[in-house]
């Protein structure tokens, strides 16, 4: 690295301006990149690592302000061009990717055309050329029959495929330095693989620089040069990836490292060190729960547009086959067990929970529940059910699963009032209390409002609901999902230690068999709404039976260690 | 301590902990101090509150004594904004009017809020046949030239106060039912409202607390905003000749009674009534707007 670097970014602070005076939400921040460089900026939420990227393509919110510093990409000082320049620098020299690829791209109209809007907007092609480059820059993104899916439409596109046709449009102007906010969260394990190969073989061929912004410390040290670590806006520490990942410097870092649920360690050792390690010992497997046996949603496919179909055409008798999501599903979680449902997105994984939940009526099969058979109570009428107390849910989006308008206290109340479990003021204030206490809520958080707690507050509030009413089988979907890193390992000890102490069996819905491997003792793998592999959960991640398997357990990034 | 080992999460933050009422009241005086065009519309309610509530009280004159000594005299330091053909004070009159021009505003809406909104929400909430039932009827109802329907509606029923509050919230009807619809659409599958069925709630209980709740400060919004239109709407009908009929003061008539003497030059008999009810939707529709800012919270930092 002797030549001076493609960007460089001089002791930056962004301000944002709220009604409480002026934030900074980065500080000081020193970063350069070399020309050809990967380098991926590493931080939990709020840490600073977009803004830093939005100051440096000048795209902040109106509140917010580059109060100090200096950014210079290629010998031009970002912060002096006027506005004009800089609309040309977007996209021609700099660009990016972002998190959401649906929303990036315009629904109503052909991702060829939309690909030709940008190569026109910066005169890289003509009227004559256009279409041609288009689909060679689709080809590019290793897309099938690009010329037939010129003239596609988002939303017929799969979500690995909209972030390929990003990526395109992001690549389609050749330009030097490439910013990816988080681009493959949200997306399944082999997609994200799948994005993460292009997007590094792409960047490589043509000596682009890449700034890879994510939460993910596992991807950013597989796919990236050199790691930069931001705390609270401020670099914590920069070091190439193995350097990192060998002698991390910073405590933060090594926090960071610690939380990353990862092969090989047990759930305490995600938490910082000098946690005591109690014991998660496994409580024996006990009776039978809950059996599930031929478990079946199908969902009628309709004709050629409906009523117009059922006028003129299909006179021939070749009804179109139900789709079924879930398809002919039969396993058993006994008493203390922990069973993990893993399967990429629209494997019918959630469609199988939330039947199990009777939320959802089913096409056929049983579920026989405590030895009772509850599968044949229609869904609308569960909710009366004696049984239902007894199986609850913790959702994936604490935010979501709270209603904005009541108290944590009351959230967690409503339970106990409509199952009568406790009754009178006081008591109920109580028993709310000693269930915050036991999930580690402060007590007096419980008067706050949800938009008042931070993600993992909210988080416990919605385990406290869950165990209010004493459930044998808890569901968990994706628990954890939308937490940071060092929460995340917070709440999943916790859920085991709930289930140690009361005696509690999980159904536990994930896409992450890193964090599955730490909470189940049992994994059932799903695909297309079948079971593709089901056993001990270590038995099945270290000598998978199937290819499906397989290539799940190769898609997760590992850091190189 | 069940929860051996695990460490407490982050610090909890700092800042409002509160109700949200006085949070609320906190972000309306923010937005209130941060835009005048806000804080001029609240004044202008404040003004238009005091004389419906103390408008007898108010007015220098007896709104209804004629004195023909004095008729059609033009704007002076006895009578600021003239007097009309009878001699009536139509500064006194125009404030006296305040309160029924008000009143049948607010219980118009207040009706078309509560029947309209929870038509919508039912709608929004159940779909199926509920949705499509209460959809049809307000397609219906906008099938309709409004004004001509409001016209129909009192012709038909009667010219009383009532039927205008019944007509101007008929003729709302869709507005109410078709945001609340989509307001509850949203939130029907949403994560707490899933939370509601697995604690046991029924789904009248899951409407009337989970998702009712969350839409009113949309609500209040349009309120805010159909309280001028049933304003216009109510002197609309009195100014054809419908509705509240003469002596009673009332701001549509009096500016029918007014308009035919703008040609022989006496202005001021339709203009300062005209104003009145000009002023009131304007300041209606602000505060609508200023409405929009305190309640949505994604305008909150």
């Amino acid at each position: 690295m002797t030549a001076a670097p493609l960007l460089d970014i001089r002791d930056l602070t962004v301000t944002f301006a709220t009604r409480r005076g002026t934030v900074q939400a980065v500080r000081h921040v020193d970063l350069t990149v070399a020309k050809g460089e990967t380098v991926g900026i590493v931080g939990e939420s709020g840490s600073g690592k977009s803004v830093t990227s939005y100051a440096v393509m000048r795209i902040l919110d109106r509140a917010g302000r580059v109060a100090n510093g200096a950014v210079t990409f290629s010998g031009i000082d970002l912060r002096a061009v006027r506005e004009r320049q800089m609309r040309d620098l977007r996209g021609r020299e700099i660009s990016m990717i972002f998190q959401n690829p649906r929303a990036a791209l315009n629904p109503i109209r052909k991702i060829g055309h939309q690909i030709e809007d940008v190569l026109r907007q910066h005169a890289q092609a003509g009227s004559g050329d256009a279409r041609a480059k288009a689909v060679e820059a689709l080809e590019q993104v290793r897309i099938a029959r690009a010329a037939e899916r010129y003239h596609a439409y988002p939303f017929e596109l799969s979500g690995g495929m909209c972030q390929r046709v990003v990526i395109a449009l992001a690549l389609a102007c050749r330009p030097q330095l490439l910013i990816a906010d988080e681009p493959t969260t949200g997306l399944d394990v082999t997609t994200q693989k799948a994005v993460m190969d292009l997007v590094v073989d792409l960047t490589r061929e043509r000596g682009m620089s890449t700034i890879l912004i994510t939460h993910d410390l596992g991807l950013a040290a597989a796919y990236c040069d050199r790691v930069v670590v931001m705390e609270k806006g401020t670099v914590v520490e920069s070091a190439a990836s193995e350097a990192i990942f060998r002698a991390p410097a910073h405590p933060y870092t090594r926090k960071l490292m610690r939380a990353t649920p990862r092969p090989g360690i047990g759930l305490r050792d995600l938490l910082p060190e000098g946690t005591p390690a109690a014991p998660v010992g496994a409580a024996p497997a006990g009776d039978p729960l809950l059996t599930v046996s031929g478990l079946t949603k199908a969902y009628p496919t309709r004709g050629v547009g409906g009523l117009l179909g059922r006028l003129f055409g299909r006179r021939d008798g070749t009804e179109a086959a139900p789709v079924r999501a879930v398809d002919g599903l039969s396993f058993t979680i006994r008493r203390g067990e922990s069973v993990g449902l893993v399967g990429e997105s629209g494997c019918g994984k959630s469609t199988t929970s939330t039947m199990v939940m009777r939320l959802l009526d089913l096409s056929a099969g049983t579920i026989a529940f405590r030895g009772e058979e509850i599968g044949r109570v229609p869904a609308a009428l569960f909710a009366r059910h004696p049984l239902r107390p007894k199986i609850q849910m913790v959702f994936q989006d604490p935010t979501d699963s709270l209603n904005p308008r009541w108290t944590a206290a009351r959230a967690i109340a409503d339970p106990l009032h409509r199952f009568g479990l406790v009754r009178g003021g006081e008591a109920v204030r109580a028993r709310c209390e000693e269930l915050a206490r036991r999930v580690g809520l402060p007590v007096d958080l419980l008067d706050r409002f949800p938009h008042q707690l931070s993600g993992g507050q909210k988080a416990r509030v919605g385990i406290a609901r869950a165990i209010a009413s004493e459930p044998d089988l808890l569901i968990l979907d994706e628990p954890t999902a939308a937490l940071d890193v060092s929460v995340q390992a917070v709440v999943l000890n916790l859920l085991a230690d709930l289930k140690r102490d009361l005696g509690m069996s999980y159904l536990f819905v994930s896409h992450d068999l890193n964090v599955v491997r730490l909470l189940c003792d049992r994994v059932i793998v799903m695909r297309a709404g079948r079971i593709v592999e089901e056993g001990e959960t270590e038995a099945v991640l270290r000598h998978p039976a199937s290819d499906y398997t397989r290539e799940l357990i190769a898609s997760i990034p590992h850091p190189p260690l | 301590m069940s929860a051996t080992g695990t460490p407490a999460l982050e610090p909890a933050r700092p800042g409002r902990a509160g109700s949200g009422l006085t949070a609320t009241l906190a972000h309306a005086r923010h937005v209130v101090s941060g835009n005048p065009v806000t804080a001029f519309a609240f004044g202008l309610l404040l003004i238009l509150l005091a004389c419906a509530v103390a408008g007898p009280a108010l007015a220098p004159y007896d709104p209804l004594a004629s004195d023909t000594m004095a008729a059609l005299q033009p704007p002076s330091a006895a009578h600021p904004f003239g007097t009309d053909q009878l001699g009536r004070d139509i500064l006194s009159r125009v404030i006296v009017a305040a309160r029924l021009d008000l009143a049948i505003a607010v219980f118009s809406v207040a009706l078309v809020f509560a029947v309209g909104g929870l038509a919508g929400v039912a709608a929004g909430f159940y779909g199926g046949w509920t949705d499509r039932i209460v959809g049809r009827i307000a397609d219906t109802i906008m099938a309709f030239p409004l004004f001509v329907l409001a016209m129909g509606v009192v012709a038909a029923l009667g010219n009383t106060v009532t039927n205008i509050v019944l007509a101007t919230a008929i003729i709302n009807f869709p507005l109410y039912a078709r945001l609340a619809r989509a307001e509850a659409a949203v939130r029907r599958n949403a994560g707490f409202v899933l939370a509601a069925r697995l604690t046991g709630n029924t789904d009248a209980r899951i409407l009337l607390t989970g998702i009712l709740p969350n839409i009113l400060p949309i609500m209040m919004v349009q309120m805010s905003l159909t309280m001028g239109y049933a304003i216009l709407n109510a002197a609309g009908l009195s100014f054809i000749g419908l509705g509240v009929r003469p002596p009673t003061p009332e701001w549509g008539i009096m500016v029918a009674e007014g308009a035919s003497f703008i040609v022989s030059g006496e202005w001021w008999i339709a203009l300062f009534p005209g104003l009145a009810l000009m002023l009131a939707v304007f300041c209606f529709n602000l505060i609508g707007d200023g409405l929009r800012d305190i309640v949505d919270p994604q305008r909150r930092t």
